[in-house]
């Protein structure tokens, strides 16, 4: 028995990476970002409000939290929807009770669907950021590259029209890109993306069509994998996050710079009653700590943009 | 290892009971190493018959990109913490790391760590290859870490945890003494190999940090426990048992997790039954006092 030779063949073994896509670069060596009033905590909430087809789709694969019994799944297609028609309230509240801006990453079904729960967010104050046409739009290489455009641009379009602004954001579903993605992206004019995790700070990629911010939103940090995979209750969520909080500021004082505390919240995991009041305690601590700054994915690379661009 | 054989002859049964207690260096009871894994996954690796590399198409973006924080952010957040308490690192090394990334590398050996192999790349697996193969990889290994780093490796934990055979065998042939891929045993031991002399060197799957939350899915704060008692229960055991305690930065290092691993560093570094030291110096050390003279 023997591998065939060309598996003891590194061609990309040099030095950075084995891609393309970015540089290297360790983050305490960069330039300090500075967030405004000298806070060192940008603290980052994104909500998915995504909308579950009751027909899932397995091409290029299925989304986490899609239909799971045989046809029709009443319990997960109604679960979902309660995400986004009570839970996301719940969370408004929160926010606004806080004074905290988020960024929604939206299907656009969302907003097709559901106008006055965009207008809702919108007059709130947050960021609409695009998260593809609904939960059947995943992304991975095996989708031909003029359905992944075409997926791209149907989700922008319909974020713009129903908001008056094209967002300037993205994020995949589970973060699942194809090689062509960060160009395709940067090609519909997208600013940001936010799926890969590799980093606690924006960093640029380059793309043939031109550069992408990745604004890493931590998955490790979500409360689907917090609460979902991991299993750990919403409480559990809070301490969490706040050893991470108080990590992040200890780091900024010691290092220098500021640094990123991304919140990732679905509707239908965070904004249950017996766990949103864990939420809101939570936002209540970071609201009172004064090293946090509150932001939107935009504040974020309006900020860091002006210092790096 | 006798191959095809229902047990594959790797070592002696050696009950826990009856054993002679024996001192680590400075009388201390347990002997704790800190093995950082400093790996690089590739995005888009060739395909290995026996083993798929990535779970998802390539790219993998969360698979590899989770990874590359240990690159970018997470290696110096968990080797500050080390270096503050003393806890010098003992590195599972994907070797090609030192040309990928060579100052992370540069900075695990300033701070005087000790590297060993773990393979080319964690997404090149060992199944399935010849014997040239497989040595190729140990030579190239050997010869990689000594260019980047003066170091001679020691020991080895097979790529990805991917093994044939033959591989105890080829690393003892090549003068390494110790294999961190056994898990019998609390307690340096023999094992048995057609040349050289190899022993296993306790690591740990149980208290990995991978295990720990992606396996038993603990919170930061339960792993931290967890290692705690870990330690206490060894320091607590006639003398002579080691504790590894085997990382990845991109997990321990996440700013939920370093408080409260910082913790646990705080506590062993405190208490004066542990010898906190690499798996090199254990391997000598054991060789040369406790294998000797047995």
């Amino acid at each position: 028995m023997s591998l065939d030779p060309a598996y003891l063949e590194y061609p990309r073994r040099r030095e950075g990476y084995d891609h393309d896509l970015y540089t290297w670069s360790p983050m305490r060596e960069r330039p300090r970002v500075a967030w405004p009033e000298g806070k060192p905590l940008a603290v980052w909430p994104v909500v998915s409000l995504e909308w579950f087809p009751i027909t899932p789709c397995d091409t290029p694969f299925r989304a986490p939290g899609h239909m799971q019994t045989a046809y029709p799944d009443y319990r997960h297609y109604t679960s979902r929807e309660y995400g986004s028609r009570v839970g996301v309230y719940r969370l408004l509240d929160a926010f606004a009770k806080a004074g905290a801006k988020a960024s929604f990453a939206t299907n656009a079904a969302i907003a097709e669907r559901y106008p006055s729960l965009i207008a809702d967010v919108i007059a709130a104050g947050h960021e609409i950021i695009a998260h593809s046409t609904d939960m059947n739009g995943t992304i991975a290489s095996g989708l031909p590259e003029d359905e992944e455009r075409a997926l791209i641009a149907r989700s922008l379009d319909a974020l713009e029209k129903a908001t008056g602004t094209r967002p300037r954001g993205w994020h995949s579903i589970a973060r699942s890109q194809s090689f062509a993605t960060p160009r395709l992206l940067a090609e519909a004019g997208v600013a940001y993306c936010c799926d890969w995790v590799n980093d606690e700070l924006p960093y640029v990629m380059t793309t043939e069509a031109g550069e992408l911010i990745n604004i890493p939103l931590n998955h490790e940090l979500s409360d689907r994998q917090i609460i979902t995979v991991q299993q750990h209750s919403a409480d559990s969520y809070v301490e969490q996050m706040l050893d991470a909080a108080h990590w992040l500021t200890a780091e900024a004082a010691r290092e220098g710079g500021g640094r990123m505390l991304p919140l990732q919240l679905t509707p239908y995991i965070m904004a249950l009653p017996y766990r949103i009041g864990s939420l809101e305690a939570l936002l209540t601590k970071l609201a009172e700590r004064p090293d946090t700054w509150f932001a939107t994915g935009a504040d974020i690379l309006d900020v860091w943009g002006a210092a790096h661009g | 290892m006798q191959e095809g054989a229902a047990d594959p002859g790797l070592y002696d049964y050696v009950s826990y009971r009856g054993r002679t207690p024996f001192a680590w260096p400075g009388g201390k009871k347990a002997a704790v190493w800190v093995s950082p894994n400093l790996e690089f996954y590739e995005l888009d690796p060739p395909a290995n018959p026996h083993r798929k590399s990535w779970a998802k198409p390539h790219p993998d973006v969360v698979g590899y990109s989770h990874r590359d924080h240990a690159n970018r952010v997470s290696h110096w957040r968990m080797a500050d913490v080390m270096t503050k308490y003393g806890f010098p690192g003992s590195v599972s090394l994907s070797v090609a790391l030192c040309q990928h990334h060579p100052r992370v590398v540069e900075d695990a050996n300033q701070r005087g760590w000790e590297f060993f192999s773990h393979g080319i790349y964690n997404t090149r697996y060992s199944y399935g290859m010849d014997e040239a193969q497989e040595r190729r990889i140990i030579e190239d290994s050997i010869r990689t870490v000594r260019d980047a780093t003066g170091q001679t490796i020691k020991g080895w934990l097979a790529p990805a945890l991917t093994h044939t055979p033959r591989t105890l065998d080829l690393i003892a042939e090549y003068g390494l003494t110790y294999t961190c891929d056994l898990y019998h045993d609390d307690q340096p031991m023999p094992v048995n190999t057609a040349s050289g002399r190899l022993i296993s060197m306790p690591y740990s799957l149980e208290v990995n940090d991978h295990y720990g939350f992606f396996v038993y899915n603990m919170s930061p704060r339960d792993y931290a426990d967890t290692l705690i008692r870990q330690y206490e229960r060894l320091a607590a055991e006639p003398s002579g048992t080691v504790m590894c305690i085997p990382l990845h930065s991109y997990l321990i290092g996440q700013p939920h997790r370093i408080g409260p691993f910082e913790g646990v560093l705080r506590h062993i570094a405190a208490d004066d039954r542990a010898w906190i030291t690499r798996s090199g110096d254990i391997a000598d050390h054991w060789i040369a006092n406790v294998g000797d003279a047995a």
